[in-house]
């Protein structure tokens, strides 16, 4: 391994790579300086714009930074940092895309700020757009012992495949790719565009269970699947063979019907499929073929940083727990098992009680960069569930990891629990949102404060969106919550019954939407019904898999009126 | 209207794209609609001088395909610069029915989208009058990397080995 791939665990660019993202600078500072002469409309500027992650907003113009499948550097987290405390106010805001928001930015700056990215290698390439947007995967990658298939290697190479495509860049709509490369799927795969299961058959071969038409939005599907199989070199002639029948007969008449599960969704599933296999069975071969070289060596770009030959036990480790129970506590939901003897996976949670979900402060980022450097060789994770990811802890270091992350307000342990709320940016800052999404969030956190109570109703997601949109995948939580507008009032409609895991599931609206003083004594109120219900080691799912919708429906509008 | 190629060079016309309602000329290179074509095809197909097809937005490359032989140019409308559906036809008349004749885009296309219709196997752009050419040569040599394989540089297979298209 040369000098030039750097680290271990972590795509590094080479040269070609860095070329081309200082061009794509170059690129759009050409294309602000056409829109300022009026060489480019509005309307023309404005895609281009957005494929390089740049919206304007109710305030300001807003910033979202790729953050590919999740994975950063401790240098490019630092950066993160520095330009969240020259260019906006100190913050940032790690989104359910695994991407990086800032939300007060100054369209003059945006050239330099994506040059000070390009010099760390990251940059805002399609992260927003009718084209292919960031590939999102499990925060896990690479490290979790239920892992099947590192799904970085391929998240790499949909990455580069995906990049400025010629076909696909002015698509009928945005294209949302997710792969999980371990049965538990941690991705959501199947409300996606297309949701990839990489997975091995009985001959140890890879391929991919490939999932189509998933989304959330204003009309909520689970993906169906689109072949049980389809072998590792095939992967991209079929992902192309999708792309080229929706970009044909996707809608572009109305752009609420204008995603892939639209186009499924009317054409039936049976059909949309014909058309796919008569383009796969034309494009598929040699051209189109995956080179196993080439698989090759983005793995070895991805192979595990160098761990230590430990012991599974860890006696340290072990005692610790004992004698400390806020660290048993924390170990308890916010860690996840290692694949290496004598490791362990760490969750940083953004979800501090009634803190903004996934915002952290530039010294935040920079304390997790320098913990990332001191404890897990240098690499950091964002979770779609808006939480940071050191991945490769050793179990005899994680107490004093723990104590360093208190510091910090980085230690809430609540991953999984009521409090680890998912939530959009909302109307405090989106210009679609119908209403805040923030203050709910805050004001359920705070209203289930109390630490051992939330691990008393144990595993229970919470998601609030501020409008249909449903940026914060509000149909898939066990509790959803939606913004809507009631003639300039914000109300929030409630459903129970979503599932964004391998069994994914649209949640059911429950009865009419809630006042927003009236939403977190209304989700109190749903826990209540639950824990009345509970039977030994059920989840909130399980019982209202159980018992029904009605007994909540009841017990909310008893509780409401 | 100027005409660039593929290389970004301008180029002189030689072809008149004929509204439904204008008789066809005997000679002279003429682009007619795909509905004239369907609807005249056998007078069409025997006259002796060049003769092209307009695809409207939503029309499939196979369409034309039993025609390809007789058809100089195929012209691709772009009603609204977003409408990427094009990008597939060009790609699908090159690459699945081995078209070897112009494509040409027209209507509304940017300079911005120059470098990935010629990727997609487009020879000419239609522009408007009012373009500055400069910028859309520039265009081309912007990004010099690709990192998949489009019909430009058909030889090597899909290989995600990052190659210079400028």
């Amino acid at each position: 391994m040369t000098s030039s791939t750097g680290p271990v665990g972590l795509y590094q660019y080479d040269a070609v790579d860095r070329e081309f993202v200082h061009e794509r600078v170059e690129q759009f500072r050409g294309q602000v300086e056409r829109r300022l002469a009026g060489d480019l409309t509005e309307d023309e500027f404005k895609p281009l714009r957005l494929m390089n992650g740049l919206y304007l907003q109710l305030h300001a113009y807003m910033l979202r930074i790729a953050v590919p499948y999740g994975v950063l550097s401790s240098t490019q987290m630092r950066r993160l940092a520095h330009i969240g405390r020259v260019h906006d106010k100190g913050y940032g805001h790690f989104t359910t895309r695994q991407n990086l928001q800032f939300n007060w930015i100054k369209l003059a700056e945006t050239p330099d700020i994506l040059g000070e990215l390009a010099d760390v290698n990251m940059h805002a390439i399609q992260t927003s757009g009718n084209c292919i947007r960031n590939v999102t995967t499990d925060q896990f990658c690479g490290a979790a012992a239920d892992e099947v298939i590192d799904p970085r290697v391929y998240a790499e190479i949909l990455r580069q495949w995906s990049t400025n495509h010629p076909e696909f860049s002015f698509l009928p709509r945005k294209f949302k790719i997710a792969i999980s490369g371990s049965p538990a799927d941690r991705a959501a795969v199947k409300v996606h565009d297309i949701g990839l299961l990489a997975k091995r058959n009985a001959e140890d071969e890879v391929g991919f269970e490939v999932w189509v038409g998933g989304g959330l939005g204003r009309s909520p599907f689970v993906a169906k699947k689109a072949r049980d199989w389809v072998p590792e070199a095939d992967g991209l002639a079929y992902l192309e063979a999708i792309l080229r029948v929706y970009n044909q007969f996707g809608r572009r008449d109305n752009m609420y019907k204008a995603r892939i599960k639209i186009l499924v969704h009317e054409l039936g599933i049976e059909k949309f499929l014909t058309h796919v296999d008569a383009e796969f069975a034309r494009i598929r071969g040699p051209k189109f073929a995956l080179d196993p070289e080439l698989v090759a060596a983005i793995q070895a770009r991805f192979a595990p940083p160098p761990l230590a030959d430990l012991p599974g036990h860890c006696p340290e480790f072990e005692a610790a727990k004992a004698s400390d129970p806020a660290f048993a506590r924390w170990v308890a939901t916010n860690t996840v098992a290692h694949k290496a003897p004598g490791y362990i996976c760490a969750t940083l949670s953004l979800k501090p009680i009634g803190g903004i979900p996934g915002d952290a402060t530039s010294e935040q980022m920079e304390a997790v960069a320098d913990l990332a450097d001191r404890y897990s060789f240098g690499e950091i994770r964002v979770a779609h569930e808006q939480n940071l990811v050191l991945a490769h802890v050793r179990k005899d270091a994680l107490h004093a990891l723990w104590t360093e992350l208190k510091a910090h307000d980085l230690a809430t342990p609540n991953i999984g629990l009521v409090s680890d709320i998912i939530a959009c940016p909302g109307l405090d800052y989106c210009a679609l949102a119908n209403a805040r999404a923030i203050p709910i969030a805050q004001g359920i956190s705070e209203r289930f404060a109390d630490l051992d109570r939330q691990l008393a109703i144990g595993d229970l997601s919470i998601n609030i969106s501020g409008c249909i949109n449903a940026c914060g995948h509000h149909h898939v939580a066990n509790i959803g919550i939606l913004g809507v507008d009631k003639k300039g009032v914000e109300f929030y409609q409630i459903t129970v019954g979503g599932n964004a895991g391998i069994d994914a599931a649209i949640g059911d609206i429950v009865g009419p939407a809630l006042p927003a003083e009236e939403v977190p004594a209304a989700i109190e109120a749903l826990v209540n019904v639950y824990l009345h219900y509970r039977k030994d080691g059920e989840r909130f799912i399980d019982t209202l898999g159980r018992i029904g919708i009605q007994p909540f429906k009841e017990t909310l509008y008893a509780a409401a009126a | 209207m100027p005409l660039l190629r593929e290389t970004g060079e301008a180029v002189a016309d030689a072809w008149t794209i004929l509204p439904d309602d204008r008789p066809v000329p005997a000679g002279g290179a003429v682009v007619v609609s795909l509905k004239r074509w369907r609807e005249e095809r056998e007078t069409l197909a025997g006259r002796d001088a060049p003769l092209g097809v307009l695809l409207p937005s939503g029309a499939l490359a196979s369409d034309v395909a039993p025609d390809l032989q007789r058809l100089g140019l195929i012209a691709l409308d772009f009603p609204k610069f977003r409408d990427g559906r094009g990008f597939t036809v060009a790609r699908e008349l090159r690459e699945r029915f081995g078209y070897t004749g112009e494509i040409r885009a027209t209507g509304h296309v940017i300079a911005d989208q120059f470098p990935l219709l010629v990727r997609c196997g487009v020879s000419t752009v239609q522009v408007p009058d009012t373009a500055k050419l400069d910028q859309w040569q520039a265009a081309l040599g912007t990004l010099t990397i690709a990192y998949q394989k489009a019909v430009a540089g058909e030889e090597l297979p899909l290989s995600l080995r990052r190659f210079k298209v400028a």
